[in-house]
This record gives structure tokens, sequence and C-alpha cells, in this order.
């Protein structure tokens, strides 16, 4: 299929489609405002509903209805529209529903600003709802990752029964690059006879339930919910190793930031300083083991987050003790230049090479 | 032998869990009742609120959800988008619909979503305890109101019913109570014209039922009858206050 030039936040709409969903519920809220402007225009013309609910909160039950009723669905919002969606994404996850959430965050906390941000890596990965659950988290760091991991996030929800985030940010939601939609090798998806759709009187009633009140049945449903856990840990883990071949320092960083220490990388590689990246492209499963590859000619390791230092516990452990490390932010909207990413990686260095 | 009574098919076998006197099995048994006597029984999606009715979905004999406190009305939005042709309804207590879920119940009657409420103001929170209900009169002692709500505090309860039928998107609302055998045959019979409505595409419908809880009024079954007819019906009148067409007759 020939490549079309897309923004991106209509890729997720686009990518969602594809993938078969026709139904979304959502609130405005910048900067993610064109993924409900698109679900609108493109919805209703296959025969789907757009509904544009009266809060983040309705909007994820709303996605908890649509979902337990057994079809295809997304919502987005950005930073503290996805701080109202948690109670909802707990009980969707407790009760095993698939859906897809995408968080296009901005900087927090608070009203915080509009700018890019990654200030949201806890709220993606650790979740604000209560209770012992997990969500699989996307990070994709161009267009072409959008569309791929979009459409992917809709079949491992449906496969593990499990509400799937993706996390971007303003600058990936604005860009435009070219997209193509590729031949997928599909997953074997379960069938939702589980869904509540209306017995027909042919069959036992289904309910959409989070309530164990005996705590035996809790501990065996979150028993269960945890060997789902290590059961995602094990097979959906993804990440880059960009350059890590003799690598004297190592990077990692996710999403928009992973761009910029690319070419940060280039332009230390024309000093004839090697510096190597580690680009998790899922923020759970966290790519622990990337870090057994690091080479032994590495000196250390640089996080690059748009943030304070959130992704930099995962570095840590993965990490291990082995390299020690250190840390480049930039909390209040603007996203690190290549200039600074290298400026930082020789300080540390101590001027060897210049 | 003929049989004169049967249990509704619209309910499973689970029994109860309510304490005794309480009426929530009273609407339980008579919206399912309605349901099944308009052949929908298979077409039934029901939601369960956060309150005493909260294990609702063991005793619905339909395919249900337990949706989180005040959330039921989305839920069944989700519900009811994916799946026009289905009879979806919630079931709310006081405290589910008329504090924190105020918002998701007005929305979803602004929309005109087709769906049914079942509103059970028993005037307490029942499930917590006893605390103060947004629909607790004035006066009437709660575990958080301990000295009885005191209207210049906490002001006066909400009239939840005659609120709805101020909004546009609302088809049908009506207020009923379950505390004599004739008010049930009415409660049910408004129960059943709202599931009507909304089979008909007319839009959003709610009926409104005064409840008791002696547990947390502190009555016996009997008194508390009472209690309701003296207390709740002065304020919370009975009556229709939408109808399709417009009208209302609340006396
Ligand atoms: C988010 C949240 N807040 C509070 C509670 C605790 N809670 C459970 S039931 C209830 C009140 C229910 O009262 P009402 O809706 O009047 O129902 P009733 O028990 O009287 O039938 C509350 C506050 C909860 N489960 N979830
Ligand atoms: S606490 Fe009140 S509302 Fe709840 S079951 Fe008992 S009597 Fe009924
Ligand atoms: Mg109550």
């Amino acid at each position: 299929m020939a490549k079309v030039l897309m923004k991106g936040n209509e890729a997720f709409g686009a990518a969602a489609i594809k993938a078969g969903c026709k139904y979304f519920f959502g609130y405005p809220i910048t900067p993610q405002n064109e993924i409900p402007e698109y679900m609108s225009r493109e919805l209703p013309k296959i025969g789907g509903c757009f509904l544009q609910a009266e809060s983040e909160i309705a909007a994820i039950n709303m996605v908890y209805g649509a979902s337990g009723a057994g079809v295809r669905v997304m919502t987005s919002s950005s930073s503290p529209g996805i701080a109202l969606k948690q109670e909802g994404i707990s009980y969707i996850a407790s009760c095993e529903l698939p859906c897809v959430i995408i968080n296009v965050s901005r900087g927090g906390p608070g009203l915080g600003g509009i700018q890019p941000s990654q200030s949201d890596y806890f709220q993606n990965t650790r979740g604000g709802g209560n209770g012992d659950y997990r969500t699989p988290v996307y990070a994709p760091a161009n267009l072409q990752e959008v569309i791929d991991m979009t459409m992917d996030a809709f079949d491992v929800a449906d496969q593990y029964r499990i509400p799937v985030i993706i996390s971007a940010d303003g600058m990936i939601g604005q860009m435009m690059e070219p997209i193509e939609f590729k031949e997928r090798t599909g997953r074997s998806l379960p069938s939702k006879e589980w869904a509540a759709t209306g017995t027909n009187e042919e069959r036992e009633p289904n309910s959409i339930n989070s309530l164990y009140i005996v705590h035996e049945d809790l501990e065996k449903h979150n028993w269960k919910l945890d060997a789902k856990h290590k059961l995602i840990e094990e097979n959906e883990v993804q990440y880059e190793m960009y350059q890590m071949k003799d690598a004297e320092f190592v990077v990692v960083a996710y999403g928009t930031t992973s761009r910029i220490v690319k070419s940060a990388i280039m332009d230390m590689k024309k000093e004839g300083l090697n510096v190597g990246l580690i680009r998790p492209k899922t923020l759970w499963p966290y790519p622990y083991k990337a870090f057994d590859e690091i080479p032994k000619s590495t000196k250390g390791i640089l996080t690059v987050e748009m943030s304070t230092g959130q992704m930099i516990d995962d570095v840590k452990i993965g990490n291990n003790g082995r390299f020690p490390i250190h840390f480049l932010g930039s909390p209040g909207g603007s996203v690190p230049s290549p200039e600074m990413i290298a400026e930082k990686i020789k300080n540390i260095l101590g001027g060897e090479k210049k | 032998m003929k049989t004169i009574f049967e249990k509704t098919k619209g309910l499973t076998a689970k029994p109860f869990h309510y304490c005794p006197g309480c009426t929530h099995g009273i609407i339980h048994r008579i919206t399912m009742e309605a349901i099944e006597e308009l052949g929908m029984l298979g077409k039934a999606v029901g939601v369960a609120p956060v309150g005493c009715a909260v294990f609702a979905y063991e005793y619905f004999n339909c395919d249900s959800y337990e949706a989180a406190h005040g959330r039921a009305p989305a839920v069944a939005t989700g519900v009811k988008r994916v799946h026009p042709d289905s009879l979806v309804f919630t079931y709310q207590g006081d405290g589910d619909l008329a504090a924190i879920g105020t918002g998701e119940i007005v929305q979803a009657a602004h929309r005109g979503e087709k769906i049914t409420t079942i509103f059970v103001n028993n005037a307490i929170y029942g499930m917590t305890g006893g605390q103060m209900a947004p629909t607790t009169l004035i006066g009437q002692k709660a575990t958080t109101a301990p000295y009885g709500r005191d209207e210049a505090h906490a002001g006066k309860p909400i009239l939840v019913s005659e609120m709805m039928a101020t909004i546009p998107g609302s088809a049908y609302i009506e207020r009923v109570a379950v505390n004599t055998p004739a008010n049930i045959r009415k409660a049910k019979k408004a129960i059943k014209k709202a599931f009507e409505i909304q089979r008909d595409g007319k839009g959003f419908s709610m009926i409104e039922v005064l409840s008791t809880c002696p547990t947390n009024w502190g009555l016996t079954p009997e008194d508390s009858l009472k209690w309701l007819e003296e207390n709740l019906m002065p304020y919370y009148k009975l009556g229709v206050y939408k109808t399709p067409e417009g009208g209302a007759n609340n006396g």
C-alpha cells in the first residue's frame, strides 16, 4: 500500500478504525483534540458511534459498557483527563475487558501546560487506579509506530482481555509523517462469549463484575490476573537497541526524546564518540533484559526524559547496580536539544574526548 | 392444581441478602416481572450500582454489569450505543444517583439516552451504615448528621424526579412508593411503562421508588412503612412528572 502523509493524532484514529474499532467515547482536552474530531467525522460513515461524554469519568465508563458488550472501543485524553479515568481503568482491568486508551501527555502536575511532556510515565505504567492491576503501555516514537502500535494494541487487548495504554505527547500528536498500513500477521484471538449482549434466552446470563466479597475469591482472582501479567511480561516486551556495538556510553529514552537522542548520537559519532541508545517501545512490560546487552566498554548510562525523572526508576532496576546512572530532564514542556544531550555526556565523560 | 403465584423467571434462585423488611427486594421483583411480561428478558442488560443493591447482578436473571459508584448511566450508555435493540436499565440508590452520580444521570437524560433507571430513594446511605444522603429529610438523623439534617448546613433534600423532568431529553419520569399492595401494583405499572418507553425508542425514562431502610432508620419493618408514608411521601410527592407528550400528573 502506498504511503500517505498524516498527522499524529489523526493516525491514532485511522489505525483504530483499520483495526475494527467502531466505538469511541471521549472528552475534549488539548493536545489530543484531533483524535475525537477525527472519530466524530469518520465513525458515522461506517455505522459506528462517536459520543462526546460529559467528562473523562463518564467516557471511560462508556468504554466499560461498550467493551463489556463485546466490541472494540477506544478513548483518548491527555494527562489531567487520564487522571480522571483511573477509577474506570481499574474496573475495566479487574473485569478483564479489552480496550485502548491513548494518553497524549502534557505537562503537570495540576493543570500544568499544554506542551509535550513525559511526566505521565508513572500514570501510564503504574496507574492511579486502586488494586493489583497492570496495563500494557506502548510508546511510539514515529507515526509508523503510531499506526502499528495502535493496531497491535487492539489485538493485545483482545488476546489478554486487558486495557492497553498508548503513551504519546503533543509532539507526536502534531507532527506529520508518511505512514502505511502494512500486512499484518494475525494473532489468534479468543471469542468474546463472556460479553453482555442479552442472553436471547439461549444461554445463562453473563455478568461483568469486579466485586469479590469473599476474600478467597478475591485472592484467586488476583493470582489469575498476576499469571496473565507474567505472560505479558514474557511475550510482549518490545525495545530497540541503537548503535550499541562498542558503545562507550548508553542513553535510555523513549518516544519523542529518543528521536532527539538519535540525532545527538549521530553528531557525537562524527566526533569519534560511540554512544548507544536503549529505546523501550513498551513501557510496561519494561525491557529490563535490554540492560543485560550493554557492552563492557560502557562507562555509564544517561536517562533522558521530559520530566524530573520517572522512567529512571525502571532504568535502575534494569541496570541492577552495574553502571553509574545519570539524568537529563526537561519538565516544563521544552524538548531537550541534541546539543544539550551531547554536552551532558561529554561532561560526564570528563572531557576525555572533545 | 392451579398455580396462582410463580416467582418471575426474571430473578435467579439466589436468595436476597437484604435486611428483614427492606423493600429493595420488592423493587427487584417488580422490575424483573415487568421485563418478563414484556417478553424482553433475553434482550435485557441490567447495571447494578454501588450501594445495598451491589449484588443485583446476581439476582437479575439477565446479562448484567456491576458499575462503579454513580457511573451506571455511563456504563448503560456504552451498552445501549453498541446494542440499540437491547433493553438497558440501571438500578441505583440515592447516594449513587443523587450524590456521586449526579453528572452521569443528568447527562444521560440530557442526551435522551434510551435507557431506563430504577432509582431507589430510601433517604439514607444504606450500605455504608446510615450516613446522610442528599435525600435525607430536614431533621432526619443520620450517622453523619447526628443532630438531624440542618438545612442551613446541608441544604434541602434533593427532588430528583422534579429535577429530571425539567431536562428536555427525559421522556418519562414518575415517582412511586412500595409501602402498600396498591402502591406496589402502581409502581410495577410505572416501571413497565418506563420500559415500554425505552422499547419504543421514545427516550430516557426514570422511575423513582420510595423505599425503606429499617436497619438504618432504626425502626421495625412496620414502623418503617409508616415513617415512609408520614415523612417521605409528603415531601417526595408521588405522581407522573413527565411523559413524552409533555403531560404531568403529580397532584
Ligand atoms: C468511589 C466510592 N466511594 C464510596 C464508596 C462507599 N459506598 C458504598 S455504598 C455507598 C452509599 C450507597 O448509598 P445509596 O446509593 O443510597 O444505596 P443504598 O445502600 O441506600 O441502597 C457508599 C458511599 C464506594 N464504594 N466507592
Ligand atoms: S441497610 Fe437498609 S437499604 Fe440496605 S439492605 Fe438493610 S434495610 Fe435495606
Ligand atoms: Mg440509599
